[in-house]
């Protein structure tokens, strides 16, 4: 190309590059390996920043969702009476909003993760895709600590504790990494497009509903045409939550999860973790620009 | 004006020391091929090099050009109506506005050095800077690194939210530290930085800083690490003379450990001190490159500041 300038020629002969030229996505993902401290690092310093001035502190970790639940049963199970033929209602909703909240949270942050830190971004040079990948982090710890207290909760209550409750491992790994394909593709949106995080809070919302956190699905697929019914099923978010419940809630019985739920869960993961990698990387060196 | 004679002074038995060959003249708007030595002079483009180089090149700027786009740069951007017009009528962004920032700069620099870039306001210094950092892609032209250049700026913001200890082991680890090598560091960092001289404020959010305190920290931060090229944008300017003091003796130190060190400012004393080349560069063109004396003569001469 441009190699037949004097100056390129020196630069070649001294092996130098192209300055800001991005890397394979093999080498992105060693250059990623590579800052994982970083990510970590980064991950724990963002979980307890929004706490950081609160009396209580660290402990509103465990409160927020707690609130939260308490909320959304006071609403639909109390007042609309949407856990009407649900066994095991509170369980049933609090994973499902746990659940569902790790992704809802990851995606938000995700999309603001560039034009937040972009102090950081313009100051020194690691792998941008560090940043959604570490908001996805912060978001599952607090999953994990959400699902500890339920646990508790549950066990206190006289609920067995049952080998099935391991199936929650591969159910939420391969959440994860749909999440974090979903922030990755979100965090370029938000970068590009400052726009976009203020309308993304309103898609979240409305997948949030259409999913079957509060509400058993079976109750609207008896009532829609079969093309609505599968794709409602189909939905990601449904089928994570649908597997998070059947692990850890003994009365979801095999019989009233999804059909085909592990493999579509598997394709999900792998589509959104591919896809979002993707999109992300082949911007990568016009992240901080302007 | 007497003290600044009196620091050019003192600064010159060192920087007589480090460079080799005779003080060959500005060699304006052209690569440089200064520490050649006389024997080597012809440069005749493309011709083979000599058989003892001058050095290791650490960045090559090969007729490099920037160009901004600025969209909405007209009248109505922002209004309600007139962006809901636009999307009625399917318009694009009404005005793109072009700023040619910089225009056909070529020069290497080679390890070891420590390049002064001087020029007004607005004449492309820290655009040129960001092109060779790979933060902004080049109209024309390529920029060739050894490496990761590392910008340090004023504006460079860390995370203010968060303390300034917190930010001292994110930004090393960002660096590509090892956890071992920043935890080795940072009571180095945090000394150097001297933001614990008055109070325990490494232990306060950023946000509490004063700015000339933020500027010291990302300094010792980006200082803590030998960078392969470093790229500093004002950043010496906000710090009291003490801290300037350290950090030029700093800046010395990373050109001897191999480095590459460019340095904007405004400060011709500062550059004095630090620098044994200068560009300067004017309206987004390389006007003159070549020894610091030199150079800094002709710029106070042009802008009648001595």
């Amino acid at each position: 190309m441009q190699d037949t300038t004097p100056l390129a020629a020196l630069a070649a002969a001294h092996g130098l590059t192209v300055s800001g030229a991005r890397p394979s996505p093999a080498g992105y993902a060693r250059q990623l390996w590579s800052r994982r401290h970083f990510i970590h690092e980064f991950a724990k310093a963002r979980a307890k920043a929004p706490y950081a001035q609160a009396r209580l502190g660290q402990l509103w970790q465990l409160g927020t969702p707690l609130l939260n639940a308490v909320v959304y049963y006071l609403v639909f199970g109390a007042l609309l009476g949407s856990g009407r033929g649900v066994p095991d209602y509170i369980p049933f909703l609090c994973t499902g909003i746990f659940v569902f909240g790790f992704t809802q949270s990851a995606v938000l942050a995700g999309a603001r993760s560039l034009t937040d830190n972009i102090g950081l971004v313009r100051a020194l040079h690691f792998p941008r895709a560090g940043l959604p990948l570490a908001v996805t982090l912060v978001q599952l710890r607090q999953l994990v600590l959400s699902l500890a207290v339920l646990a508790v909760i549950v066990v206190a209550g006289g609920a067995p504790v049952t080998a099935r409750w391991l199936l929650a491992v591969p159910a939420l790994a391969l959440q994860t990494v749909f999440t974090a394909g979903c922030a990755l593709a979100v965090a370029r949106a938000g970068a590009r497009t400052t726009d976009f995080a203020q309308l993304l809070p309103f898609v979240v919302r409305s997948w949030m509903y259409a999913s079957g956190i509060f509400y058993d699905l079976s109750r609207i697929t008896a009532r829609v045409p079969h093309a609505v019914a599968l794709a409602l099923a189909a939905n990601p978010a449904q089928v994570y939550v649908a597997l998070v419940r059947y692990a850890l809630i003994d009365s979801v019985t095999p019989g009233r999860l999804p059909a085909h739920v592990w493999p579509l869960a598997l394709i999900w993961a792998t589509v959104a973790g591919c896809a979002g990698y993707a999109f992300f990387w082949s911007s990568e060196e016009e992240y901080g620009r302007g | 004006m007497a003290e600044q004679s009196a620091g050019e002074a003192a600064a010159q038995p060192q920087q007589a020391g480090s460079k080799a060959g005779p003080v060959a003249g500005p060699t304006p708007r052209r690569e440089t091929e200064r520490e050649t030595g006389p024997e080597t002079r012809p440069e005749q483009g493309a011709g083979p090099r000599p058989a003892t180089p001058p050095g290791v090149p650490t960045v090559v700027v090969d007729g490099l050009h920037v160009v901004y786009r600025i969209y909405g740069a007209g009248a109505g951007h922002g209004s309600a109506t007139a962006a809901l017009r636009r999307m009625l009528l399917r318009q694009g962004t009404p005005s793109v506005h072009l700023v040619h920032a910089v225009r056909g700069v070529s020069f290497t620099a080679y390890r070891g050095e420590a390049i002064g870039i001087i020029g007004s306001n607005g004449s492309g210094k820290s655009t040129l800077l960001k092109a060779i950092a790979g933060l902004l892609p080049p109209d024309r032209g390529r920029v060739y690194t050894d490496g990761q250049p590392s910008l340090l700026g004023v504006n460079a913001a860390l995370m203010n939210d968060l303390t300034g200890a917190v930010n001292v082991i994110l930004g090393g680890l960002a660096m590509g530290m090892s956890q071992e090598e920043v935890h080795e560091r940072y009571q180095g960092i945090v000394d150097f930085s001297g933001i614990n001289d008055k109070d325990d404020f490494i232990s306060l959010p950023m946000r509490t800083y004063s700015s000339g305190m933020a500027a010291r920290l990302r300094f010792s931060i980006a200082a803590a690490k030998n960078h392969d090229v470093l790229m500093i944008d004002e950043a010496l300017a906000t710090g009291d003379r003490d801290f300037q003091r350290r950090s030029e003796e700093r800046i010395r130190e990373l050109r001897k450990e191999a480095g590459t060190v460019f340095l904007v400012s405004h400060n011709n004393n500062s550059i004095r001190d630090t620098c044994d080349r200068v560009l300067w560069l004017e309206k987004g063109e390389l006007l003159m490159d070549g020894p610091t004396d030199t150079v800094i003569k002709a710029y106070e001469a042009h802008t009648g500041g001595s």
